[in-house]
């Protein structure tokens, strides 16, 4: 039997005010995406359109994981690109043909817009449609922008999903689709699940080749993995798809409950379902309760970043006994969010959007026990003697389903550990 | 238009950045949408400040392109000023802004802040990093330098000659060490530092740079403008010499005393290097004619070919430079050492040369660092850009004697390395050799791990009993854990499997186990 914690009598936080905030945000923009998205699809190729700061983000954002020969680099736009579009148009016709020659192994190629790109109104669209034409069919060129005036973080992997949608082939045919990225450890865990449940085929977006790209249509029902994902859901429902609500797969109570929308669609019986999740769930539970010790009563405070941060809360708070403060996130998807505002139990300040300095002192007041945030501001606060734990880790960690419950909730005791075991 | 995949060199507001970063009472309010404010950690984590840089970001977005965005940089430099209450505010724009051309130097200016402001303009599409810091620095010391002597003032000498440090910066490459060397190296001289320049100082303290006597260029990349300005402005001679190996040591010491007109022999007695006797000792003959290939910043290139060169008894085969700005110290060095120069600051440019070159050894950045990892040749850092290892716990500068003894050690190690890696190499096949025993940095070894995971046995256990076997999905499944960590998880989950007697490990197993280690 699986047991779920009764949900929260008055409707945890889902008619909580959010705060929203309007100031400096400290967050990186969509073109961070390309550095876990390369991983991901593994013939893709991500060139940014872009200036010396792009190249420079992206670097130091991969920074921690140099590889040889990066599926990504950074078309500069120079003075003399500025002069004139069509000079640029020809410009990254060259440096696609000179990119595309060097690699012959890429089958898929993003131009990914920038804010000087979007500023000047470089027609991306257009020349990927052009460079399309030219090198189909074997390479596909695809467009979308993870500029920062549009784009937060996680939003680039949303606008680069929502630009693969079109290129779906159109099927009917009954299928469970995952949408969102996801270390392919935990791809194979949820796949063995969902076989042993009988719903199938269960398909991933995005797959791990562009040729594995699956097909979409009023037969497709899909779960959302990750809940950044607005555009490419919306996407995905234009081409029939049908969105199964549910909370994010993180925690043993958010996979289960995750697990359980695709079980209910398909009309899988209570008892089969309990059947093949409890061992799983029970094992996640004991994992977890290891760790719970040195979390629970614990404050936490989140400042923006991904969009993962209430999901995750609601994990910290439910399994971990944690004590959010105040969670923040870059945009607040309402309807998407809604299960899990719902499960978040009430009390924590929820605010949209950063001013970060009037956070900062919001947080400074609060003397949490724990800070989650970014990497500008993780050693100045642990200077100032706050724990910390920097978020980008939650997005390159594998930490949905069972088997990574204990590890999500290790990342958060991790730091707490240290800091009592320093002396110095 | 320029392919990039890695740059030497950010765009020139982080050149501004590190300068605000390097000095007190000066704010940087950049107009910039947000991701720009990536930029915080690389002084964060990279350089592990404990304090966030002084720069507040305008953080535009697309909605308010249509006409919001003027308004939005004066709130930000307003709540700035009114926040952090600094000697004076730096503004500029990032290569966004700078394409919308709101003209923040305009916009402060009709605040009426109580407060001087700089306005800084950056080509973004044309600079780069150290240019921006270069041109900063410049504006920054131009506005605060205060009251200029008539022109043809001549400067009195000082019973205690004094000096300005110009150049140290945030996030430069062993600034901290190699200030504290050279400030060592002046005081056996008997020369008082009169400021040291943006690293430490605020714009008030700018306001005394005129009372220095000459002026000690550590980083020519930065200061050189400065320096140039400072000798028609003040009258104040710049040394030349930048004290990196005992050669430009000895001279920068000569170049000093005769500035300041002391005499060098404390400082020259003083010398206290194991280079060059380390250098003559026997087992350094190995280092004989190696051939090394040398590439980074222009002031580190040069003194890097020198050293290799005259101290260590290497040859050099090739230098190069990304400093367009210096590119002819560059030049000039590669004609005396007879090869060709190479000014690029596209690293798949010097890759290709490193390739045909094949030297023994590379002098370079991070970047030719995963170069010569991925041809397997040893590899020293001797320039930006940073890497957090280039602030080390320890004292490791690159100027002065101790310097010398750094460079003699860090250069020397990892030709050592590429004996141990030819050991590691041929005993590829032995099976301790693998196991967790992960080799060094270098380039074979590295890729000789992930073969050993495929070819080895499971666990060569020889006096084991029975050791459970593998079930080929557990055994694939092993193989998507991150490698650093699967030999852990390997050993983990066979000592779970042992202890309950479990014979065959399946995927359920393998999790069990997982679940059963968690912490
Ligand atoms: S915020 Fe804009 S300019 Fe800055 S790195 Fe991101 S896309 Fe490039």
């Amino acid at each position: 039997m699986n047991s779920i914690a009764p949900r929260p009598s008055a409707g945890g936080c889902s008619d909580a005010p959010v705060l929203l905030e309007r100031g400096q945000r400290e967050v990186f923009c969509g073109l961070t995406g390309i550095v876990w998205l390369h991983r991901k699809i593994q013939d893709a190729f991500f060139l940014v359109v872009g200036s010396r700061t792009c190249a420079h983000l992206l670097q130091s954002a991969a920074g921690v994981m140099i590889f040889a020969e990066p599926r990504f680099a950074t078309a500069i736009l120079e003075e003399r690109d500025l002069a004139g579009l069509l000079d640029a148009n020809a410009e990254l016709d060259r440096v696609a043909a000179r990119l595309l020659e060097r690699r012959p192994d890429i089958r898929l190629l993003f131009l990914v817009g920038s804010c000087p790109s979007e500023v000047i109104k470089l027609d991306l669209k257009r020349a990927a449609e052009r460079l399309d034409a030219r090198f189909r069919p074997a390479v596909r060129v695809l467009n979308y922008s993870g500029s920062g005036i549009e784009t937060t973080f996680t939003q680039g992997e949303d606008a680069c999903l929502a630009a693969l949608v079109p290129e779906m082939a159109r099927s009917d045919e009954s299928q469970l689709l995952v949408v969102g990225a996801l270390a392919e450890v935990v791809e194979d865990q949820f796949r063995r699940i969902f076989a042993e449940l009988g719903i199938g085929p269960v398909r991933f977006l995005p797959p791990r080749r562009a040729a594995e790209l699956p097909p979409v249509g009023a037969g497709t029902r899909m779960l959302l993995a990750q809940p950044f994902l607005a555009d490419t859901a919306r996407a995905l429902e234009a081409r029939g798809a049908l969105h199964l609500p549910a909370p994010f797969p993180l925690g043993a109570e958010g996979t289960t409950l995750w697990l359980r929308a695709a079980a209910e669609a398909w009309g899988v019986e209570e008892a089969r379902f309990d059947a093949v999740t409890a061992a799983p769930a029970a094992r996640a539970r004991a994992a977890v309760e290891r760790v719970r010790a040195s979390l629970a009563g614990r404050s936490v405070f989140f400042f923006p970043d991904s969009q993962l941060e209430i999901p995750i809360a609601r994990f910290l708070a439910r399994e971990c006994g944690m004590r959010p403060i105040e969670v923040g996130t870059p945009y607040l998807h309402r309807a998407h969010l809604a299960p899990e505002l719902e499960l978040l139990p009430a009390g924590p300040t929820l605010s949209e959007g950063q001013h970060v300095e009037r956070q900062l002192d919001r947080c400074r007041a609060a003397r949490p026990d724990l800070v989650v945030c970014g990497l500008g501001l993780a050693n100045p606060l642990e200077a100032e003697g706050v724990t910390t734990k920097w978020s980008i880790e939650l997005v390159f960690s594998p930490i949905q389903g069972y088997d990574q419950a204990a590890d999500l909730a290790g990342l958060f005791a991790r730091p707490l550990a240290r800091r009592a075991a320093l002396e110095v | 238009m320029q392919l990039a995949v890695w740059t030497y060199e950010g765009p020139p507001h982080i050149g501004a950045m590190r300068v605000a970063d390097s000095m007190v009472g000066l704010h940087y309010v950049l107009h910039a949408p947000q991701g720009d404010t990536y930029a915080d950690l690389l002084f964060t984590m990279i350089q592990r400040s404990g304090r966030r840089p002084p720069v507040t970001y305008s953080t535009f977005q697309a909605r308010d392109l249509g006409g919001d965005t003027a308004e939005l940089f004066m709130a930000a430099a307003r709540d700035a000023y009114e926040r952090f209450r600094p000697q004076a505010l730096l503004v500029g724009a990032s290569c966004t802004a700078e394409l919308i051309q709101d003209d923040p130097g305009g916009l402060a200016r009709t605040l009426g802040l109580p407060i001087p402001v700089v306005a800084v303009e950056l080509p973004a599409y044309q600079k780069k990093e150290n240019w921006g810091a270069a041109e900063t620095f410049y504006q920054v010391v131009r506005a605060f330098a205060g009251a200029l002597p008539p022109p043809g003032t001549r400067r009195e000498r000082r019973a205690v000659p004094r000096c300005n440090i110009l150049g140290p910066t945030s996030l430069g490459f062993r600034n901290r060490d190699d200030l504290r060397e050279v400030r060592h190296l002046l005081d056996l001289l008997g020369i008082e530092v009169n400021l040291v320049a943006p690293l430490g100082a605020s714009p008030a303290d700018l306001a005394r740079i005129g009372d220095a006597d000459f002026n000690v260029v550590l980083y020519p990349e930065i200061a050189n403008p400065v320096a140039a300005w400072l000798k028609r402005a003040f009258g104040q001679e710049a040394t030349r010499t930048v004290p990196i190996g005992v050669g430009a040591t000895r001279d920068f010491i000569r170049e000093v005393a005769a500035l300041a007109g002391v005499d060098p022999g404390p400082a020259l007695r003083a010398e206290d290097t194991r280079l060059p006797w380390y250098s003559r000792s026997v087992d350094s003959t190995y280092l004989t004619g190696k051939r090394v290939f040398v590439f980074g910043d222009a002031t580190h290139a040069v003194a890097a070919a020198r050293v290799a060169s005259k101290e260590l008894g290497f040859r050099v085969v090739g230098i190069g430079t990304y400093s367009r700005e210096l590119a002819r110290e560059v030049r000039d060095c590669a004609a005396r050492h007879g090869v060709e120069s190479l000014i690029a600051d596209d690293y798949l440019e010097v890759e290709a040369r490193i390739a045909e070159l094949q030297p023994e050894l590379v002098l370079g950045t991070q970047m030719e660092r995963h170069v010569a990892k991925r041809l397997g040749i040893p590899c020293a850092v001797i320039s930006a850009p940073v890497h957090v290892q280039d602030f080390p716990a320890r004292t490791s500068p690159q100027m002065g004697f101790e310097g010398a003894n750094v460079l003699f050690d860090t250069w020397v190690h990892p030709l050592m390395m590429g004996l141990e890696e030819h050991l590691l190499a041929m005993f590829r096949d032995d099976f301790e050799f693998h196991d967790g025993a992960a080799p060094s940095h270098l380039g074979h070894a590295a890729k000789a791990a992930p073969m050993a995971e495929a070819v080895a046995p499971a666990p060569v256990a020889a006096a084991a009993p029975a050791a459970a076997v593998w079930a080929p999905e557990a055994e694939a499944e092993l193989r998507k854990i991150p490698f650093f960590v699967r030999g852990k998880a390997r050993r983990n989950t066979e000592r779970f499997a042992l202890e309950r007697g479990i014979a065959t490990i399946t995927v359920e197993t393998l999790y069990d186990a997982k679940a059963h280690f968690a912490r």
